[in-house]
């Protein structure tokens, strides 16, 4: 068991790495970068975990290692692939700019923290006053989602959602039921690899796989 | 009974690993009407003895009447998009997929706990991705994408609105419907956890505002997979919604609930309302008429109480029937005609008769003639409307019900009577017969079977009362 010190910095730490490699995938536009970060989230994410298990029941320090694996190191691994590819590159035409980006950062985690005081009062466990930590992840998520043009970007996008809801679950309830996690983790890494393959298959067709070309269809 | 509820899930899978260990037997091409026959057949068996109520998985799946009539319809909707139209060639990849998007259906009904029923629906996306995306080409594939992102960032949202429910949910945090629908009180978090929730399966619902992939994916899949996401899946995604506001009701009051979906209801329809009027592709025509129909149920669910509950869980049925068979004979007609636009499909009856009939069947059930039951449904929605004081609602919605009600009919009508004199064609290209209709025997009988079903639905509605209303009090409400 890990000491009641050793839990507060481990969670102060995590917390802190979810929220700034949110900051910085919004900052930073090339695919491959955004890779490297997404592994470090990956990690903060199981953290996270970790210092919630001294809490909960054992079988959650049998979830770390699992999210770890997964959010660290193999989806990461798949889009830092998926980048490789000579045409994905950087974001071609950023919606908006690095500073506007920054500022409405503060202000979603500003609006996190509002938001996220009730939950946070609303649970007994020490892990519960970072919830808002979770929630602005999740804001900057949905930001990069409504700015990013280019499919991998997009993909990025839905994981960092992905991490901030997880932070939140870890951090209020001290996580969902295990088969649940597990599930849920299955599911985002289907959804990631159905994404590349897509996107894949788009270049195929549309040279620059700029998802804002995808207006065929239409009434 | 448990070993049933085992059998739903794992026959899908077992003829799911069939598909893909022998992906070039004929047989292949009948496995997924194999599996949408053991989850119909399962579902009637729950059906007959509603007495009991199987749990398996320390209670996480759990069969109250609810899901009994929920498996009967997928597996009633699942046999006439399956048994309707099959692969031409065996396709063991798309057989295997189908077979697993009914096995993710089947878990996401017989769910008693949100998060396995979450799991369960973005199963169905990722199942249904590659069938989506399945015709290939820039159309198939941009319709993919976007239900892909746009379905999963919905549940995502949904997923939140769980996680944030779970923690509102007291000292013991629970996940379970029926176990949240019994308690008093919920944390001051509780209405946000819900709202979003709800907001996040509306998406899959294909409710507006958040309906904007359904017309692209249901209009590029192939007809069996449309009729299913059609027919079922919105259904499907539309029971969480109703076991959210079992809970929202129980612990904060009807309002909360009747606001949003109101919303949706109304949103809904104008969308169709609009868009029906100037459509050009009759498979889009018929997935902006999902639409509408996803509005009614949530108008219904809106107002309410036990008439309307068990007037929109018969239309669930009624219109899964109706739509997965007309998604089939859309099918049948873009194979026959080689178009997918209303303007160069007409006279259908006298170019094809078979296909012509089956459009004027299904659309007379669609949009509710009698003696097709989903007049019935819709009735006792509007009556219940202005008893529980939602007159204003309900009038809006009427007007909206109208103006789709003459888009659908004109266009159906210009495809199968209207001699199509306005275009200039060559004369004999005018009245020649199209490439005869695809469908072997079974499998026209089989659509018209479903439109059968829906014309004696209030005959059904006889045998089935006793879980209806079963069903209606497991959602809180006393008849």
């Amino acid at each position: 068991m890990t000491s009641a010190p050793m839990t507060a910095q481990l969670l102060a730490t995590a917390a802190g790495a979810l929220l700034l490699t949110a900051v910085l995938l919004l900052w930073r536009r090339s695919i491959a970068g955004a890779a490297g970060l997404l592994a470090v989230q990956g990690m903060a994410l199981a953290g996270l975990s970790t210092a919630a298990a001294t809490e909960g029941e054992p079988v959650l320090y049998a979830l770390a290692p699992l999210l770890a694996l997964i959010k660290a190191a193999v989806i990461p691994a798949l889009i830092w692939r998926g980048a490789r590819d000579p045409d994905a590159g950087t974001e071609a035409s950023p919606v908006v700019n690095p500073t506007t980006g920054m500022l409405l950062a503060a202000a979603l985690t500003t609006v996190a923290f509002l938001v996220g005081t009730p939950v946070a009062s609303a649970t007994a466990r020490s892990t519960g006053a970072a919830t808002p930590v979770g929630l602005a992840v999740v804001l900057i998520g949905f930001l990069m989602l409504a700015t990013r043009r280019q499919a991998l970007g997009q993909i990025i996008a839905f994981v960092v959602v992905d991490n901030g809801i997880g932070a939140t679950a870890t951090l209020a309830g001290g996580g969902l039921p295990p088969i649940i996690e597990i599930g849920v983790l299955f599911d985002v890494l289907l959804v990631v690899v159905i994404l590349l393959v897509l996107t894949r298959r788009i270049r195929r067709v549309l040279p620059l796989p700029d998802i804002s070309r995808l207006n065929e269809l239409r009434d | 009974m448990a070993a049933i509820v085992w059998a739903i899930i794992g026959a899908p899978v077992a003829l799911a690993a069939w598909s893909l260990a022998t992906p070039r037997s004929n047989l292949v091409r009948h496995l997924p009407l194999a599996a949408a026959s053991t989850i119909l057949v399962s579902g009637l068996v729950f059906v007959a003895d509603l007495g009991e109520v199987p749990t398996a998985l320390d209670g996480m799946l759990r069969v109250d009447a609810l899901t009994a009539y929920l498996l009967c319809v997928v597996g009633a909707v699942a046999v006439v998009a399956t048994g309707g139209a099959q692969t031409p060639t065996p396709n063991g990849r798309f057989s295997a997929l189908m077979c697993l998007f009914l096995a993710a259906m089947s878990v996401a009904v017989l769910a008693d706990n949100l998060g396995l029923y979450w799991v369960a629906i973005e199963a169905t996306t990722i199942t249904t991705a590659f069938l989506v995306a399945h015709g290939g080409g820039r159309h198939g594939l941009e319709a993919a994408w976007k239900y892909v992102v746009l379905g999963s960032i919905g549940v995502a949202i949904a997923f939140l609105g769980i996680v944030l429910l779970y923690t509102a949910s007291g000292d013991t945090p629970s996940l379970s419907s029926v176990a949240l629908v019994g308690r008093p009180a919920l944390a001051e978090t509780a209405p946000i956890g819900l709202a979003l929730a709800v907001l996040g399966f509306a998406t899959k619902s294909g409710l507006a505002p958040m309906h904007s992939w359904l017309p692209d994916a249901h209009s590029q899949a192939p007809a069996q997979v449309s009729g299913l996401m059609s027919g079922v899946l919105l259904s499907v995604a539309f029971a969480g919604i109703l076991r959210l506001k079992a809970i929202s009701d129980h612990a904060l009051g009807v309002e909360l609930m009747r606001t949003l979906l109101s919303i949706g209801a109304l949103l809904s329809l104008a969308v169709a309302a609009t868009l029906v009027l100037t459509q050009r592709n009759y498979k889009r025509l018929l997935a902006y008429s999902s639409i509408e129909h996803m509005g009614i149920l949530a108008l219904g669910t809106a107002i309410g109480g036990p008439v309307a509950t068990a007037a929109v869980l018969l239309h669930i049925l009624g219109h899964g029937l109706t739509k997965a068979g007309l998604f089939v004979v859309a099918g049948r007609t873009l194979h026959a005609t080689g178009s997918h636009e209303i303007a160069d499909v007409h006279s259908l009856l006298t170019r094809s008769p078979s296909l012509g009939r089956a459009w004027l069947a299904g659309t007379a059930a669609l949009l509710g003639f009698p003696p097709f039951g989903l007049i019935l449904t819709e009735l006792a929605i509007v009556v219940a409307g202005y008893q529980r004081g939602m007159g204003l609602v309900t009038t809006i919605a009427l007007g909206l019900l109208l103006v789709v009600f003459a888009g659908i009919s004109r266009h159906v009508l210009a495809m199968t009577l209207t001699r199509h004199s306005a275009v200039h064609d060559a004369p004999d290209e005018r009245s020649s017969p199209f490439e005869s209709d695809p469908a072997t025997r079974p499998q026209r009988i089989i659509v018209l079977a479903g439109f059968g079903a829906v014309a004696c639905l209030p005959l059904l509605a006889w045998p089935l009362a006793d879980v209806l209303s079963t069903a209606t009090s497991a959602l809180g409400l006393t008849p």
